[in-house]
């Protein structure tokens, strides 16, 4: 287990993990559930136990929409969208990481599509 | 006339120029001066939570201290930037340690500590006008015309830093849509996401996403269905499938003020 890593990830979402009482209510409201491999609620239990590279690795960093459901609406105020950043972050932060580069973008461009949207890819997917 | 500071961001001033226009107009009608501040930035359109992020916050702490120097409130119409001022601002004034990294690379002659009143344009309408007052300024109510709210994710959450309605059941849009004459239509998915900025990658979650909204609201009978939030308009429009008309809650405002046509002059 990488302490060091477990560490900067819990201090970077500013989330305390052992606050989760396992009720999954955020994985049940997240918009993005069937799309992701691992769930917001193992997101939290994933850090607190400090198994962490399965989701460094995992396209589910980029499945979340950063909608804040899972933050308004757990019970505990555990805010497991923290968490997912962190660890979105901890990976793109990495040389070589970026999951959205400038190069992709006239490929992804549509006459209506808001510059909104290709400015949030790039807070989300890019460093 | 009262004088606001007014934030349009990005995609106001491009794909996104009618939310804008209707939005000027229409206050002016109603009694309210917007004023851009000088060499705005954009906001970056999504909040970065972590803490260890401080350069993708100043935009947002650039606009609310251009807001304070003016000392007036800062009103914002785009659901994002709404959301990215907000939790700015929240943050500010209760994390002193962020505050105090934003400060000393700003190097404002002021420190900035969360002190601006930002405002939605519901908000304002809400809060500011009255919507007893907007009503009473209509000239072509949508009599009889079945209007869904669609707030998605950024206009109510998270509510604590937003603090603008019930994040569950909220009434801002619905009470706008009483002022305007319409009969407002109440469903599942009007505050769940849009599938946002995942368009770019995935359109098939995008198209999952914005199905259910319009569906649901098409269900319980809507007519056309009402956003804020330009990247909302555009899944609802372009990835959905449905056919139910989306507008921006301005334009309504401006046809219901009698403004329309004027503004497509």
């Amino acid at each position: 287990m990488n302490k060091n890593l477990q560490e900067q990830i819990i201090r970077s979402s500013g989330v305390n993990v052992l606050k989760c009482m396992r009720c999954g209510k955020c994985s049940g409201t997240c918009p993005s559930y069937g799309e992701m491999e691992y769930h917001p609620h193992q997101f939290v239990y994933m850090v607190e136990k400090g198994n962490i590279e399965p989701l460094l690795n995992s396209e589910s960093l980029y499945k979340c929409l950063t909608c804040f459901a899972c933050v308004e609406r757990c019970p505990r105020g555990v805010e497991p969208a923290k968490v997912v950043e962190a660890v979105r972050l901890a990976a793109v932060r990495q040389q070589g990481n970026n999951h959205l580069v400038p190069t992709q973008i006239p490929g992804m461009l549509d006459e209506d599509l808001p510059q909104q949207a290709i400015v949030t890819a790039f807070r989300k997917y890019a460093k | 006339m009262e004088t606001f500071t007014y934030y349009p961001g990005c995609t106001l001033r491009t794909k996104a120029k009618d939310l804008d226009a209707y939005a000027r107009s229409s206050a002016e009608a109603l009694g309210i001066s917007l004023e851009e501040p000088a060499d705005w930035q954009c906001c970056g359109g999504a909040y970065t939570t972590a803490k260890d992020e401080i350069a993708t916050k100043l935009s947002a702490v650039r606009t609310l201290n251009a807001a304070r120097e003016l000392d007036r409130p800062l009103v914002t119409v785009c659901s994002a930037c709404h959301n990215v001022i907000k939790q700015t601002n929240y943050d500010i004034a209760r994390d002193e340690d962020m505050a105090a990294k934003v400060n000393n690379y700003l190097k404002l002659d002021t420190p900035y500590a969360g002190e601006t009143t930002v405002y939605h344009y519901l908000e304002l309408l809400r809060d500011v006008v009255g919507f007893d007052n907007l009503k009473a300024k209509v000239v072509n109510p949508f009599k009889g015309k079945k209007i869904a709210a669609y707030y998605g994710c950024l206009l109510l959450r998270p509510s604590k830093a937003l603090a603008m309605d019930d994040p569950e059941n909220p009434t801002i849009m619905e009470d706008f849509i009483k002022a305007i004459g319409g009969t407002p239509v109440i469903y599942a998915q009007r505050n769940e996401c849009c599938g946002g900025y995942i368009t770019m990658e995935d359109k098939a979650q995008a198209a999952k996403r914005s199905g259910a909204v319009m569906d649901s609201a098409k269900d319980q009978g809507a007519d056309m269905i009402i956003t804020a939030c330009p990247l909302c308009l555009y899944n609802l429009k372009k990835n959905s499938g449905s056919d139910l008309p989306v507008f921006y809650f301005t334009e309504l405002l401006a046809e219901a003020l009698g403004l329309k046509e004027a503004n497509n002059e």
